[in-house]
């Protein structure tokens, strides 16, 4: 059985080129005029280029705001980039930045509504309906994957199971004994679960499954192919990020070929990220989202840092909005394990606060059995006396620890004589990830 | 009354013990003992050198990870239940033995047994007191 893909909101999703730019210009004025009234660091930003809201009158006239970073939001931490009173903040979530500290977004009700709109018109893609069961295997909690998936399906009235991750045994049998018709999590962990019927003395046969939105990680084609034959269901792309709103900012037709951008609610730019001047359709840069009608944390022209392309061509399945290719690659050294965001830079923190080891080390990252794992190769102090294994544990216990509660996430540490780890000139190399 | 002895840090792959071997040997240094700890990941070399001051350098020198440590060394005649003897002081004074290694030299008719302690002092006087023979590095 496959997916039957639908429109969701057609009267926004097939819009002319015209309807849109009017659409978007509309919203982007309101938007930035929000910010530069409600928000110091935009006021800021747009005093010291002398740039007035009454500059902005179309969405050609984007170029002329300034850009936003993860760091702008870090500065601010945790609450200073709200464009809105704190007693309009419905719900809060957050990603990891670079040096442990969190990127944080807060969200309006009206916000809130955004997002279960672009998640319901994403599940649409892969089919979800008022009759579909949705098993959210995303983990719920400050990580925007399970309520993004949730509220999307809730708003198309699906019925929603928030299995959480985890538990794989337990995944399973909710997804065989429940019916579920589709699944929402982490390609690799989906994956991982395909793999894992057999082992668990069950069979596919039994199961219901049609369709799935698979993100929070960028993944092949190949592994869309393993994915599907697995568990005999279509696969999309879903595409978000925290900062924009969650899952859902993009999501995969059933062409598959590229995902649709809600532009009405965020509109895209490819820049180039050395110069940072804006590209054309069918360009290779760094993605850019400008959100239109957020209001708790509206973010201007804020860089993702995704490598990808847009591209403006008919798509067969009659929505007119731009879409985007599969994420590339980054134009930082931000790594996805397992969907948490890692900073190599975050690793070397944690690795600070231990005595015994130095600042030489090497991430190494590797997808086994269809999961992402982590090592590091870590050397010892130079000058340390080593002679007790015990002692030589407890450091390897310690960077252990440090490291899971900076990153929320664990990994292999290995130990290793000083001067092992090779010395690179110019950039240090610092992570070599080894996943297809 | 202590023994001074070398430890070396040394992750678990082909070559690192012959690299550390040999560079101790070419310069002529002696190994008096030599054991390892092992884990899964790393191992501790630990040795006693005829000399540990140069062999330290030049381990240092070569980049490796090492320390000097202090053992008690004590010396039992070569027989039966003479090692048990030892380990049943050391745990009547409840003291706590890390590490502990043996070695019999041919020519005589004693063992000597090295070992690393919680509280050096204290089993010095303890062992002391109860007669027992230490070693110095010179007897070594």
């Amino acid at each position: 059985m496959a997916v039957k893909d639908y429109i969701y909101r057609p009267e926004f999703e097939c819009m002319t080129r015209s309807e849109m730019e009017n659409l978007q210009s509309e919203r982007l004025k309101k938007t930035v005029e929000r910010v530069y009234n409600n928000c110091k660091p935009y006021r800021e930003k747009m005093d010291a280029i002398k740039l007035k809201p009454s500059d902005i009158r179309s969405v050609s006239d984007l170029v002329k705001l300034p850009f936003t970073v993860k760091h702008d939001l870090r500065e601010a931490y945790p609450f200073g980039f709200y464009s809105s009173p704190a007693s309009e903040i419905v719900e809060v979530h957050a990603s990891s930045g670079t040096t442990g500290k969190l990127t944080v977004v807060g969200y309006t009700q009206n916000d809130i509504d955004v997002w279960a709109e672009v998640a319901a018109r994403s599940l649409a893609m892969a089919g979800v309906s008022k009759d579909s069961l949705v098993h959210v295997a995303y983990g719920y909690g400050l990580f925007t994957g399970g309520l993004g998936a949730h509220y999307g399906a809730q708003k198309i009235g699906a019925s929603t199971v928030p299995a959480s991750a985890g538990n794989t045994i337990r995944q399973l049998t909710l997804l065989r004994d429940f019916g579920a018709t589709h699944l929402c999590c982490t390609p690799s962990y989906a994956i991982f679960l395909g793999t894992e019927i057999q082992k668990a003395g069950m069979d596919i046969k039994d199961f219901n499954l049609v369709g799935g939105a698979f993100g929070a990680e960028p993944w092949t084609y190949q592994m869309r192919a393993e994915l599907e034959k697995l568990l005999g269901i279509d696969a999309l792309d879903i595409y978000g990020l925290s900062e924009i709103c969650g899952p859902g900012v993009a999501m995969e037709c059933m062409q598959k070929h590229g995902s649709h951008v809600q532009e009405d609610h965020f509109i895209p730019e490819i820049i180039d990220p050395e110069t940072l001047e804006p590209l054309p359709f069918g360009s290779e840069g760094e993605l850019v989202f400008t959100t239109i009608t957020k209001t708790g944390q509206p973010l201007i022209r804020y860089r993702t840092r995704d490598l990808c392309t847009l591209s403006d061509e008919k798509c067969a399945c009659g929505r007119t909005t731009v879409k985007m290719s599969k994420v590339k690659g980054r134009s930082d050294d931000m790594l996805i394990i397992r969907g948490v965001n890692v900073f190599p830079s975050q690793i070397e923190a944690a690795i600070m606060n231990v005595a015994g080891v130095s600042p030489h080390y090497m991430i190494y990252v590797d997808r086994i059995n269809n999961l992402d794992v982590m090592q590091i190769d870590i050397e010892l102090e130079g000058n340390m006396a080593p002679d007790k294994v015990s002692d030589i544990e407890s450091i390897k216990k310690k960077v252990e620890t440090e490291v899971n509660s900076y990153i929320g996430l664990s990994a292999k540490i290995k130990l290793c004589e000083s001067g092992s780890i090779q010395r690179s000139e110019g950039k240090a190399v610092r992570v070599i990830d080894r996943r297809e | 009354m202590l023994v001074k002895q070398l430890s070396v840090f040394m992750e678990n792959r082909p070559g690192r013990l012959y690299k550390l071997t040999h560079a101790l040997g070419k310069e002529g240094i002696d190994f008096v003992t030599l054991s390892i700890a092992d884990t899964k990941d790393f191992g501790i070399v630990r040795f006693i050198a005829r000399d540990n001051e140069r062999a330290y350098e030049i381990l240092k020198n070569e980049g490796f990870t090492v320390g000097i440590t202090e053992l008690i060394g004590v010396e039992v005649d070569d027989k039966p239940n003479a090692l048990a003897e030892v380990v049943a002081l050391m745990e009547e004074a409840d003291m706590n033995i890390e590490y502990l290694y043996s070695f019999v030299l041919t020519n005589h008719n004693t063992a000597k047994i090295l070992m690393r302690v919680e509280d050096t002092d204290r089993a010095v006087r303890m062992l002391q007191e109860k007669g027992i023979k230490l070693l110095s590095e010179k007897i070594l």
